[in-house]
């Protein structure tokens, strides 16, 4: 029973490896020159004038959130596109009239997400490098933390791919909520430069408490506390989990 | 071992919309049969096939195959059935023999052997020098092939057929019915939905007609073929059929001197002749049109 959970996991992984990496072109490079100008232009040309932060030249301080943000994008994306686009073809009835277990589909399609996020942060952590020099602090939490975000929207990404009813629905909560949360989450700033008001409304940012994780991983900084950052990341997982499997052990967006 | 290769009990199916797809399905399928499953469009045939296949979700009732219950046992049951569906639902953008060694992945099979099974399968349905193609670039014939192919790979006790041939041009129709039969000498049980009622007469033992949501017949195929009340003929004659009254039947004329005649299966040939010459017409010839399953099927469908 284990070798045939085995092959089925690897057989929806490959798939999905196979089905990003072909396009690369589409799933990799954007994101991989949309940070490259973020950090022309913020960490350099801007950041030159901004000085410091808490110590650090503002191009180390804004690196950390630069890599995590492609990695939530693309984890999500990945999954909800691929997932979406199995439900429009109809060609996710394969996944149904086959004797896959629920959680064999999601680990899959989640490891296929997963995979994608850990390309492009790495492609975009060694672009960061043409510019500066940036040691990783901790790189055992650094990679940990990728695996947690990434495995968080990867989940996210599969739920809103079984309620979408339109390629339009795929894209509203990437633009109208990841995107705004994760700008507001102090990729580009400190929470505490933020004034009073805005740093409460910054606390519940799960995003935030992500990217300071992920600071401190890189940088040794951090604004939020990392283990508590990694325990919301657990039970949001947790939570986000159960979910995807109760609708498609209902068959939710799937079976009639 | 159970007698069965699939029961249907009590089945019900009511849609969120409140459209009752099936009332009261009752259904057996003996192992190693080839069972025809006709109705028309919207009979509920589709989602028979859905419920078997756990794609559509159960309202009421019991379905077992090969004595597990689909629903207490969806894993096992899965892995011994194969299912061609109705509309085309291929990945279309990767080539077709990647689609056969995932497929043949999710059924636990290695990339070794489903690459075995394929080779076998797409050289007895002719598609093996297609397998670098995408769907895309198939013909609607060469699609089928391939869905059959893949319901194929993990070698299961019982294929569902949903309306095969369709759109499939006749040469191939009957190429396919060879490989229907081949593979069920084989050992593969065989339920078939199809609009081509001469299919299910070529192939298939037992029958049952579904009409709306509800079984209307249940039977071995031989029983209707002779059990048919209604007979028709094609005739043609010497001379004008100017009277249409020769017969109480129905008779279509179909041109001056030929005519569509359904009568009474007690009705003789001799009867026939007879009737004909007391009205001053001779008979030419007069040929049997065999369709005792369409003239059952309309009759039952109609009503």
């Amino acid at each position: 029973m284990k070798d045939l959970y085995l092959i089925q996991i690897t057989t929806i992984f490959k798939k999905e490896f196979a089905r990003w990496s072909r396009i690369w072109i589409q799933t990799i490079l954007p994101s991989v020159i949309t940070m490259f100008l973020y950090i022309t232009i913020f960490g350099n040309f801007i950041g030159e004038r901004i000085g410091e932060i808490n110590g650090l030249a503002y191009i180390h301080f804004i690196i950390p959130g630069l890599i995590i943000m492609p990695i939530i994008s693309n984890s999500y994306m990945n999954v909800v596109g691929s997932f979406y686009s199995g439900r429009f073809q109809k060609s996710i009835e394969e996944l149904f009239v086959s004797p896959l277990s629920s959680h064999v589909i999601l680990i899959g399609y989640v490891m296929g997400g997963v995979s994608r996020a850990f390309v492009v942060g790495f492609v975009v952590y060694i672009v960061s490098l043409s510019f500066t020099s940036i040691p990783v602090h901790n790189v055992f939490l650094a990679i940990f933390l990728t695996l947690l975000v990434s495995f968080l929207f990867s989940i996210l990404g599969f739920i809103n791919a079984v309620y979408a009813k339109s390629f339009d629905d795929i894209n509203i909560i990437p633009t109208f909520v990841l995107t705004p949360l994760t700008y507001l989450g102090g990729t580009f700033y400190s929470i505490y430069n933020l004034p009073e008001a805005w740093q409460t409304v910054s606390m519940f940012n799960p995003i935030a408490y992500m990217v300071s994780a992920y600071r401190y991983a890189f940088i040794g900084v951090e604004d939020l506390n990392t283990y508590g950052a990694i325990l919301l990341m657990f039970i949001l997982i947790f939570m986000l989990y159960s979910l995807a499997i109760y609708l498609l052990n209902k068959g939710i967006g799937v079976k009639n | 071992m159970t007698k069965y290769a699939l029961e249907i009990k009590h089945l019900n199916k009511t849609y969120r919309n409140g459209v009752i797809a099936l009332k009261d399905i009752n259904l057996n399928v003996e192992d190693g049969d080839i069972f025809a499953f006709l109705g028309p469009n919207g009979a509920g045939k589709s989602t028979v096939i859905g419920i078997i296949t756990t794609l559509v979700n159960i309202t009421s009732g019991e379905v077992k195959v090969y004595g597990k219950d689909i629903i207490q046992h969806p894993e096992i049951t899965k892995q011994m059935i194969g299912v061609v569906p109705q509309e085309y639902n291929l990945n279309q953008f990767i080539p077709i023999i990647e689609t056969m060694v995932n497929i043949g992945g999710y059924f636990g099979l290695s990339k070794k052997q489903a690459l075995i099974k394929t080779q076998e399968l797409f050289e007895d349905l002719g598609i093996w020098h297609k397998r670098e193609s995408t769907p895309r670039e198939l013909s609607g014939g060469m699609k089928r092939r391939l869905m059959i192919a893949r319901a194929l790979i993990h070698n299961p006790k019982l294929l569902i057929l949903d309306e095969p041939t369709a759109g499939v041009d006749t040469e191939l129709r009957l190429t396919m019915w060879d490989f229907f039969k081949k593979i069920n000498n084989d050992g593969v049980t065989i339920i078939l939905t199809t609009h081509y009622l001469e299919e299910a007469e070529r192939l298939c033992r037992n029958l049952s007609i579904i009409h709306h949501g509800e079984v209307v017949q249940n039977s071995p195929m031989a029983d209707i073929m002779s059990s048919s009340r209604k007979h028709t003929y094609i005739v043609r004659t010497d001379s004008k059929i100017t009277n249409k009254n020769i017969f109480e039947e129905s008779i279509n004329i179909i041109d001056d001197k030929s005519c569509e005649l359904t009568v009474d299966n007690k009705t003789s040939i001799t009867e026939i002749i007879t009737k004909f010459n007391q009205s001053n017409i001779n008979v030419i010839d007069i040929l049997s049109k065999r369709n005792k399953l369409e003239e059952l099927f309309i009759e039952l469908t109609q009503k």
